[in-house]
């Protein structure tokens, strides 16, 4: 089997501030794959250009063999994505929202109403269609989020820490669906998550970046195995250190505290 | 296509939902009418200048379709707070219709909200001289309303985060509304104030509205139609300029 995306050399700066230096890594088609580091790594800024949100510095990437740069409405048909704090239309109800998705990827009509159906029904939602989302739990979002970014049949689904803030109820129903998916529609998964034994448990294949830069590739125990640890999380400190990371809010944000450090004391921690 | 037409039905279906907002929305153009149009209609005959009343009324229904459209536009700036703006930047269309589709869905919520004020002035007393330029009357006010959902969205997108509202509101919309010739005749005022009434586009909806209403207008039409023309143009490529280059 091929790879499905594929990113090399891929650097992002914001001013002087180097955000992603250079990372080269691809994943499997078909494949599970976890991409894990600590807060302020360059996860976020990674997955914003694999999705078309941001434009690298330099370097090439390949989702589904399009360029998000140059093809970015073929990249963007190609995966579905649920992000980091929840991209719904509060005001519109759970339905509304899966129609305005399947419309905006040119579904066609016949089908959607089709695949609506069966998404709500994987994600346990079909008795709330009609209910305004902003009367909806964290968890309730969290799951029609799922079904709305699987709706148009994309090939990869890109899950950024899809399980923050769920009771482990919730958390384990999203792993079987997203297994499920994985096996029954052969979808790519490209997760981030901050709890090991999440990924140690789903995931084939582990990347840990760091300050930019990957500092391992493999499978967990590949990664258990070359750090000489038994758990993924212990392989995880081995590789990323102990020191807490402070994240800025956002890349601007980010541009500004390192601004400050700049004129500061001159040093990055 | 069907982009532009789902991103307009968001905006209709907000809208009507949002009844305290519709509502909420007449109480100020109501207040100004009775407030003024009653109150100063007095000095105003006595200085010549014929009923106050027929002559403000379409002045505060620009008012009222300005104020909606620019608040409109800034919902760009709640869908980026709420996450949902993120939805359609990775949606496979193109941001051209995006932006076009919540632009269009503004102009039609706040042409109906002007629509509404205007059914309230024929109740208190507003009398158009022909009821048959109706549809003149819906061509202009949609056509002020388009301009400003352009303008709400194209500064919206320039903006993180709504403490910038305030100074919208303050230094961009009460300026535009006040120094537009809404409440005042723009002949025989102090040349300095008509220089900016003149460089305001509210002024030339304003005026082709008081010419389709009451029959009596500063600019010729077609430099009021051409002038609401342009500057929509302008906004409208502006302001999808600005929303492509959006990063979340």
């Amino acid at each position: 089997m091929g790879n499905i995306i594929e990113v090399h050399d891929l650097t992002k700066k914001f001013g002087e501030f180097v955000a992603v230096k250079g990372v080269s890594f691809s994943v499997e088609d078909g494949g599970i794959f976890a991409f894990l580091g600590p807060n302020g790594a360059g996860k976020s800024t990674t997955i914003k250009m694999l999705t078309t949100l941001l434009r690298p510095t330099s370097g090439t990437i390949r989702i589904n063999g399009y360029d998000p740069v140059t093809d970015s409405d073929l990249a963007r048909k190609s995966f579905g994505i649920v992000f980091q704090d929840p991209s719904l239309d509060d005001d519109l109800t759970a339905l509304e929202n899966l129609e305005l998705h399947g419309v905006l990827y040119r579904v066609p009509k016949d089908t959607l109403t089709k695949r609506i159906d069966e998404m709500l029904t994987l994600v346990e939602l079909s008795d709330r269609r009609n209910d305004f989302v902003r009367d909806f739990s964290g968890g309730m979002k969290r799951r029609l989020e799922i079904a709305r970014g699987l709706l148009h049949h994309p090939k990869i689904i890109f899950l950024d820490e899809p399980t923050l803030g769920l009771d482990p109820q919730t958390r384990n129903h999203l792993w079987s669906y997203v297994q499920k998916l994985n096996a029954n529609e052969g979808i790519t998964v490209f997760f981030t998550t901050h709890y090991m034994e999440e990924a140690d448990r789903v995931a084939k294949t582990i990347a840990v970046i760091d300050h930019g830069l990957i500092v391992a590739q493999g499978s967990s125990d590949g990664l258990k195995k070359q750090t000489g640890t038994t758990s993924l999380e212990d392989a995880f400190l081995a590789l990323t250190g102990s020191a807490i990371r402070d994240e800025a809010s956002s890349s601007l944000e980010r541009l500004r505290t390192h601004g400050r450090m700049w004129r500061g004391s001159g040093r990055r921690s | 296509m069907k982009a532009i037409y789902i991103m307009w039905l968001r905006e209709v279906k907000r809208f009507i939902r949002s009844k305290s907002r519709i509502v909420g929305a007449l109480g100020q153009p109501v207040l100004f009418l009775i407030a003024l149009g009653y109150g100063l209609g007095p000095v105003f005959a006595k200085a010549g200048q014929g009923d106050y009343f027929q002559f403000i009324a379409p002045g505060i229904i620009g008012m009222s379709i300005i104020f909606t459209a620019i608040f409109n536009g800034m919902q760009v700036i709640w869908d980026r707070q709420f996450g949902f703006l993120k939805e359609t930047m990775v949606a496979p269309v193109s941001r051209l219709s995006i932006m076009f589709g919540r632009t269009l869905g503004g102009a039609t919520v706040s042409g109906t909200q002007g629509a509404l004020v205007l059914l309230i002035a024929i109740i208190a007393g507003f009398r158009p001289i022909s009821l048959l330029g109706v549809l003149f009357w819906l061509v202009i006010m949609l056509l002020i309303a388009l301009l400003f959902s352009a303008l709400g969205s194209m500064v919206a997108s320039r903006l993180k985060a709504m403490q910038g509202f305030q100074l919208i509101m303050n230094f961009l919309v009460m300026p535009l509304f006040f120094l537009s010739g809404a409440l005042f005749p723009l002949n025989n005022i102090p040349s300095a104030l008509l220089l900016v009434a003149r460089l305001d586009p509210l002024s030339y909806g304003v005026d082709a509205l008081r010419y389709f209403f009451i029959g009596a207008a500063t600019f010729p039409i077609a430099l009021d139609i051409g002038v609401l023309v342009a500057v929509t143009t302008v906004f409208l490529v502006l302001g999808s300029y600005f929303f492509s280059r959006i990063e979340v």
